[in-house]
């Protein structure tokens, strides 16, 4: 088991034919992910590595019984790439598109309100069951099937953990990036929800950062509902309050959503907080042995 | 992105936001002119792109022409120093010249989107005049609050909740609603990310007006507002970090000696925290991207060094699907265009990595490879030291 995504995912790739998408798509299908249909419109009927292209999201879920999408497209029409796919009734929506407006993704959120669909990202490195399905811009060869579940708010640093606990031989059920915008889809609090219910996830890892309060609601989750393991990690500490680093939603402001009101909220819920970024997999180990 | 309190006051009047007459100057002679046309008494403010003016000396009462003239002279070419701008303070190249008012109350309001709901929220608070953040730690119920449904927008009765929460009472009641109403109009359609109004203050004759003004822009949607990205004043800016900006870097320059040159935001800040970890303290942040290339090293390279204050470079690249015999490459070539002089730490993850480990011991530099990032932060710690 995994959550998400697993073999019976069907994948269409909104902005198939643009340099990312296409190179991406390639990835996905040698990582064994079951890529059915791409879309971009003005481009339907042709086909990009023999994966047939359509114009429109329905006609691509109409067509190939497409269930998952993943959004390549560029920053400009990415909020209605979301909500076309939202549209089209697909239950899961997974953004990668960095730099998209704030005010096009309130707009895109409230539309998502209330519907079935979940949305991953945006401005996130996708999703992940290792030996399953890989949807979106991580590495796939850093993973290993497994039994800890990852959430994160990074792309690199997810990575940089993944390594860490593939390199000790601990393996991964899913692994997924939420995104560093401060308005996204899926939050810390859904994953854990879902990492949680699963029976193959025995441990969870969490990487968060500055800005927003969304470690803090998750540490009061972990407290009150979550019986595994629980490895977090806080990334900022050093950064200056007032700054945007590099995330959009990174930015310490006001006095809130500072590295240390973070940290201490998860160790208060007894979570493990690795103290460096180079410890995550040793903290995980060490708690779960 | 940030402008000036001139430059917001201009934006929202064109939304039918009442603000002061005034006039900007940037000689002290205007002042007496301008004075003279807004009726002998003004208030002459220092443009910088910092909070605290006030209590800084930036913002000054003249009661006749003479007097600011005067006033002028003392801010323009002062080098203001608030809680906001750091010890080094801004030097004030533009004063605004507005017309004194009579006030009745101090008062607050801001729009900002909040994260939780993922929703633009309005805040008033009777609590005008002061830092916005002590109200909300000492006072959280003294700031009213207005989510706002983006398909419908910010509605009349949301504007009289707040005008009629604020204690507003009479004609100025409608004033302050238009004011409010006009406020939202401005925030969405230049996709602002934050517009405040401290003090938004009413006259003893029963007018209301945003005697402050201060508008953030969301960066993504600069795109589609050319206009309002005419209006950066790059004075105000780190000259570093405007020329890495200019190369689609992003970086941020502090205060340590440990330069460092990091693939991804989470990773770049993680690198940061590891290096003080490690016993010292990062020089500063830079995301090279995702896919960083031959170039965008150079320029990341160029950039760390320009900061004196570097003592030791840290490379820390976790490429994952990027190959890294092609980033160290980069490393290679801009290190000796460069003329490098300090000592480099070079920790490089994905395809290839011996492929890449092998370049830079071969390149004949003073390249350290280590092959983790705690490897990795001790031997910069280590190599800043000794230099």
């Amino acid at each position: 088991m995994s959550i998400l995504v697993n073999e019976n995912t069907r994948l269409v790739v909104q902005g198939i034919t643009g340099r990312e998408g296409m190179f991406h798509t390639q990835q996905a299908v040698a990582y064994g992910t079951k890529v059915v249909a791409g879309v971009t419109p003005g481009k339907g009927g042709t086909s990009v590595e023999g994966i047939p292209v359509f114009n429109t999201v329905q006609e691509a879920v109409d067509r190939t019984g497409a269930n998952a999408s993943v959004i390549f497209v560029p920053p400009p029409f990415a909020a209605d790439a979301i909500m076309e796919a939202t549209d089209a009734g697909l239950p899961l929506v997974v953004a990668i598109t960095e730099g998209i407006p704030t005010l096009d993704m309130v707009r895109a959120a409230s539309f998502l309100a209330g519907k079935p669909t979940r949305l991953i990202g945006p401005n996130c490195p996708g999703i992940i069951s290792p030996g399953k399905c890989k949807i979106g811009i991580m590495p796939g060869s850093i993973h290993l099937q497994g039994h800890v579940g990852v959430v994160s708010r990074s792309g690199t640093l997810t990575y940089e953990a993944v390594g860490q606990l593939t390199a000790l031989g601990i393996g991964q059920s899913t692994c997924i990036g939420i995104g560093g915008d401060p308005i996204i889809g899926t939050n810390f609090v859904d994953a854990l929800q879902l990492f949680n219910a699963d029976p193959d996830t025995h441990s969870i890892v969490m990487i968060g950062e500055i800005g927003g309060l969304a470690e803090e609601e998750a540490a009061a989750f972990v407290q009150a509902h979550v019986k595994k393991p629980v490895v977090g990690f806080i990334a900022g500490r050093t950064a200056p309050p007032g700054r945007r680093m590099g995330h959009a939603g990174a930015i310490i402001s006001g006095g809130k959503g500072t590295a240390a009101d973070k940290i201490a909220a998860l160790q208060a819920a007894g979570i493990a907080v690795a103290e460096s970024p180079a410890l995550i997999g040793e903290t995980l180990k060490r708690i779960t042995t | 992105m940030k402008i000036h309190e001139y430059q917001a006051k201009q934006i929202l009047a064109k939304f039918g936001v009442t603000v002061p007459r005034g006039e900007l100057i940037t000689q002290p002679e205007e002042a007496r002119g301008v004075a003279e046309r807004l009726g002998g008494t003004v208030v002459v403010t220092a443009q910088i792109h910092a909070g605290g003016r006030g209590k800084g000396g930036g913002v000054k009462l003249a009661h006749s022409p003479k007097e600011a003239e005067t006033l002028a002279g003392r801010i323009l070419g002062m080098t203001l120093i608030t809680h906001q701008t750091g010890p080094e303070g801004r030097l004030v190249k533009r004063v605004l010249v507005e017309e004194g008012l009579d006030i009745a109350r101090e008062l607050y309001l801001g729009v900002v989107i909040d994260r939780a709901s993922g929703r633009p929220v309005f805040m008033a608070s009777s609590e005008g005049g002061v830092e916005i953040e002590l109200v909300a730690a000492k006072h959280p119920e003294k700031i009213l609050k207005e989510f706002i449904d983006p398909s419908i927008g910010f509605q009349a009765f949301q504007a009289r909740k707040l005008a009629f929460g604020l204690g507003l009472e009479g004609k100025v009641v409608n004033e302050a609603v238009r004011l409010l109403q006009n406020l939202y109009r401005a925030f969405e359609a230049t996709d602002a990310s934050l517009v405040e109004i401290n003090p938004f203050v009413t006259t003893r004759d029963g007018r209301a007006l945003a005697l402050d003004a201060k508008m953030n822009f969301d960066d993504n949607a600069l795109f589609r507002h050319t206009d309002i990205r005419e209006l950066r004043d790059l004075d105000e800016e780190d000259p570093l970090e405007v020329k890495a900006s200019n190369y689609g870097l992003n970086y941020i320059r502090l205060d340590g000696n440990v330069g460092c040159m990091v693939n991804g935001a989470g990773l770049a800040m993680a690198t940061m925290d590891i290096i003080q970890y490690a016993g010292s303290r990062p020089a500063n942040f830079l995301d090279v991207g995702g896919g960083a290339n031959e170039e965008q090293v150079r320029r990341g390279f160029e950039i760390i060094l320009s900061d004196t204050n570097v003592r030791a470079v840290l490379i820390n690249i976790f490429g994952g699907i990027m190959r890294c015999d092609i980033v160290a490459n980069g490393v290679v070539a801009a290190a000796k265009t460069l003329g490098i002089k300090v000592p480099i730490v070079v920790r490089l993850r994905g395809t290839n990595v011996e492929l890449g480990q092998k370049i830079l011991k071969e390149s004949g530099l003073n390249f350290e490879v280590a092959n983790d990032m705690k490897e990795a932060a001790e031997k910069v710690v280590a190599a800043a030291n000794r230099s």
